[in-house]
């Protein structure tokens, strides 16, 4: 089955961080942008983006764990959280490339995206529609057509 | 408590010392929130009386129940202290991510008394109040303090609210800026920071916001995200305030050459669609807004790409006011007043006015230190935004704003001094919008047009905008009432027509703070604090005659357009004044009775003021 993981189109982020307010809302209860799986970058006012999990296919941060805390969901391909052996070292942090891992400030364990069971509420509420859940596939047929739109009919 | 932090953090910067005041739910329902808060805090901690920038004057920032949750647009703040630009009440609102993180950071309210010693900025981090030395920042623009702090700081996600010269300089109508062009505006607020030599208030918040019935305002929410993709924020959507400016022009109420006129000829090469096709590059948002009025331009043809955030206001205050038809000039001069922590609105007026003033021969060369300032000339205009921010020479007086300018230069330039109560007037004809004029003046603020933003009856056809009628009287009475409701709430007013209705905000409040309000109780709450907020500038020497329009309002005619010949005159301003004084419940000279401060449970103001028993 392909992986599917929350993507967000930069074109239409406006910045707003609602993803940010939604998803700690979804998660604890609570409105706190630190208790996000998803977190919004913006730079220079106009470049906004907002990222969380990708699943990859070969995880650095779950083979980075000393101790074996973070595993891959075979079905979904969500990393998983062992709560009980994650002893917060911040190592799996720092070794993702994209930033999307982040330590719970209350239960000092790591948190990521699990894409709240298939439905996340992050793209269910975007005002923008600038989230999409998509797996690799259905992403490179987008730049592709997009790509052949702009050469072949725009280019006319 | 749900949706409050439940506390108010006092500060007192002379002796670098911070308690904590806790909120009562009586406190709440009372005054809600933001406005509320502000004012009640400013009223019962000032001295009457006091010099708006001594270290007596108390400084306020505040936010609203919704703060920190997903109620959209409810993450604006507020600052009140008294006004150097008026001498009553100033205010200010933005919005923008500092609200958040001040609720985050477990406050409702920062009540600011004295002065430091030396520059300095406070740091709210979470519990731990610091006052951090601010002499390397004094001097810098507000975009480069706000860099310099994150950086110092390290952490991207703070907020900071801070000056820039002018502020620092004691520029009568200098503002406070945060995430990088938002603006706490209007009144002078930036000048009472500088005067207490606060360069900023820098907040982190780690704690989250908790409500009352999560699931259930989540649900509520979402249908309003939905909604608010709709026709109903449409303009604002797709070309924010600018907008404003041709439907403006099309009904000959752009204040054009200093008012001289109400249409502006070369209104459409400022205009949202001529910009829009060739320097905006994106929409943003504030914290969970679902409109995105924000339209950033770039022009690329500008040394350095000036990036630029130019509302409608900041369009005709520096472009139709001062007869600029250029958008590069116009955007240069906006990044300037940005940078240098100036309200546009009150820049543009006070140097269209001089500009009026040397084109008449009131000011000479001499005067204006060789600045040529004639209409339209972009060039002079940017050099007296610089000099004015930094008080120098010429730019002395224009710091002192239109009103008291006008008062030292004279030769019958008052006649011409675009103002209410020292506040410049915004953007909008007020000779052809005859319920217009009432709001903007009785605004307990200054010539405002979000006090009550009357011009959403004149100029949708809902009233007949050329006829003064006493009936404004209960239009404005009712608006500002809700407006106050509003702004304390703290929620934003280009989301009126889907949340500016009391049922919608009672029900969002009960969803936040589990406390019910009825609507009636709401209004009721708006108009205890609209009466405080004028309470307080009674206390301060309001007479009668602050309310009424500048004089060329009321005597000469707007010459083009379907507007022409309009004009305001006293016998049709004291109709509606007298209206609308009755409707208040205050006496006929438009001071609020005993009666009236006590039905509302006002009660110091009540004894204090010595209202006049009587029923207007």
């Amino acid at each position: 089955m392909k992986r599917k993981f929350v993507v967000s189109d930069p074109e239409k982020c406006t910045g707003c961080r609602l993803c940010e307010m939604v998803c700690s809302a979804e998660k604890d209860g609570e409105f706190n942008p630190l208790l996000s799986r998803i977190r919004t970058v913006q730079l220079d006012v106009v470049v906004n983006m907002s990222l969380a999990c990708r699943l990859c296919e070969n995880p650095t941060c779950v083979r980075s764990c000393p101790r074996k805390a973070l595993s891959v969901d075979e079905k979904t391909g969500v990393v998983l959280v062992d709560e009980g052996k994650c002893n917060g070292c911040g190592w799996c942090i720092e070794a993702c490339e994209l930033g999307v891992l982040s330590l719970h400030p209350v239960r000092k364990v790591v948190m990521l995206c699990d894409l709240c069971g298939g439905e996340p509420k992050c793209v269910e509420f975007c005002p923008k529609d600038a989230l999409e859940l998509r797996t690799t596939e259905e992403i490179a047929q987008k730049i592709r057509s997009e790509a052949v739109r702009k050469l072949l009919v725009e280019g006319r | 408590m749900f949706g409050y932090a439940g506390s108010i953090l006092h500060v007192d910067l002379g002796r670098k010392k911070s308690r904590m005041e806790l909120l009562n739910e009586d406190f709440c329902r009372q005054y809600i929130g933001g406005n509320g808060f502000a004012i009640s805090l400013l009223y019962n901690c000032s001295k009457p009386k006091v010099d708006p920038l001594s270290p007596e004057n108390p400084l306020i920032f505040a936010v609203g129940p919704f703060a920190g949750t997903i109620v959209p647009t409810g993450g604006k703040y507020i600052v009140q202290a008294k006004s150097p630009l008026t001498n009553f009440m100033g205010e200010a609102v933005s919005s923008g991510f500092w609200a958040h993180a001040l609720k985050q950071a477990g406050y409702d309210a920062v009540l600011i008394e004295g002065k430091a010693e030396k520059p300095v900025y406070l740091f709210i981090d979470d519990d731990v109040i610091q006052f951090v030395d601010a002499g390397h920042l004094w001097g810098t623009d507000t975009i480069e303090a706000m860099n310099r702090i994150k950086k110092e700081v390290g952490d991207e996600n703070i907020g900071i609210a801070t000056i820039g010269p002018a502020g620092e300089n004691l520029v009568r109508f200098a503002n406070i800026a945060n995430d990088r062009h938002r603006q706490a505006g209007r009144t002078g607020m930036g000048a009472v920071m500088g005067s207490k030599n606060l360069k900023a208030v820098v907040v982190r918040g780690t704690k989250g916001v908790k409500v009352s019935n999560l699931e259930a305002l989540m649900q509520a929410c979402k249908e309003i995200y939905e909604t608010s993709q709709g026709p109903l924020t449409e303009g604002y959507r797709f070309s924010g305030t600018p907008a404003s400016l041709l439907f403006h022009q099309s009904v000959a109420a752009l204040p054009t050459r200093n008012w001289q006129d109400g249409v502006f000829e070369l209104a459409e090469k400022i205009g949202d669609k001529y910009v829009g096709e060739r320097w905006v590059v994106k929409a943003i948002a504030c914290a969970g807004c679902p409109i995105a009025c924000d339209h950033i331009t770039v022009v690329k043809e500008e040394v350095g790409k000036v990036l630029g955030s130019v509302e409608f206001e900041s369009l005709y205050a520096l472009g139709s006011q001062c007869g600029v038809g250029d958008f590069p000039a116009i955007n240069r001069a906006v990044d300037l007043c940005d940078r240098l922590g100036m309200d546009t609105i009150s820049a543009g007026v006070t140097i269209g006015w001089a500009m009026e003033c040397y084109e008449k021969g009131i000011l000479s060369d001499k005067d204006t230190d060789g600045l040529q300032l004639t209409f339209g000339n972009s060039e002079a205009q940017l050099e007296a935004i610089k000099r004015t921010a930094h008080q120098k020479g010429f730019g002395a007086l224009l710091a002192q704003g239109v009103k008291s300018a006008s008062e030292i230069v004279g030769g019958g330039s008052e006649h011409f001094a675009m103002h209410n109560k020292g506040l410049e007037y915004p953007g909008y004809d007020l000779r052809g919008l005859k319920a217009s004029v009432l709001g903007f003046n009785t605004s307990t603020r200054g010539g405002c047009h979000l006090r009550s933003s009357m011009y959403d009856f004149d100029l949708k056809g809902k009233v007949d905008r050329f006829t003064a009628k006493e009936e404004y009287g209960k239009l404005v009475r009712e608006r500002e009432d809700m407006w106050t409701v509003i702004d304390s709430l703290m929620l934003c007013k280009f989301i009126r027509s889907i949340l500016g209705n009391y049922k919608t905000m009672a029900r969002l409040y009960a969803l936040v703070t589990g406390l019910e309000m009825t609507e009636e109780s709401l209004q009721k709450a708006g108009e205890r604090i609209y009466n405080l907020e004028k309470a307080y500038n009674v206390r301060e020497g309001w007479k009668s005659e602050n309310d009424y329009p500048a004089p060329r309002v009321m005597s000469d005619p707007i010459k083009s357009g379907v507007a022409k010949g309009a004009v305001v005159t006293k016998e049709e301003f004291d109709l509606l004044f007298k209206a609308y004084c009755k409707e208040r419940g205050w006496t006929p000279q438009g001071v609020p009775t005993k009666h009236k401060l006590l039905e509302l449970e006002l009660n110091k103001a009540a004894e204090e003021l010595g209202a006049p028993a009587e029923e207007a």
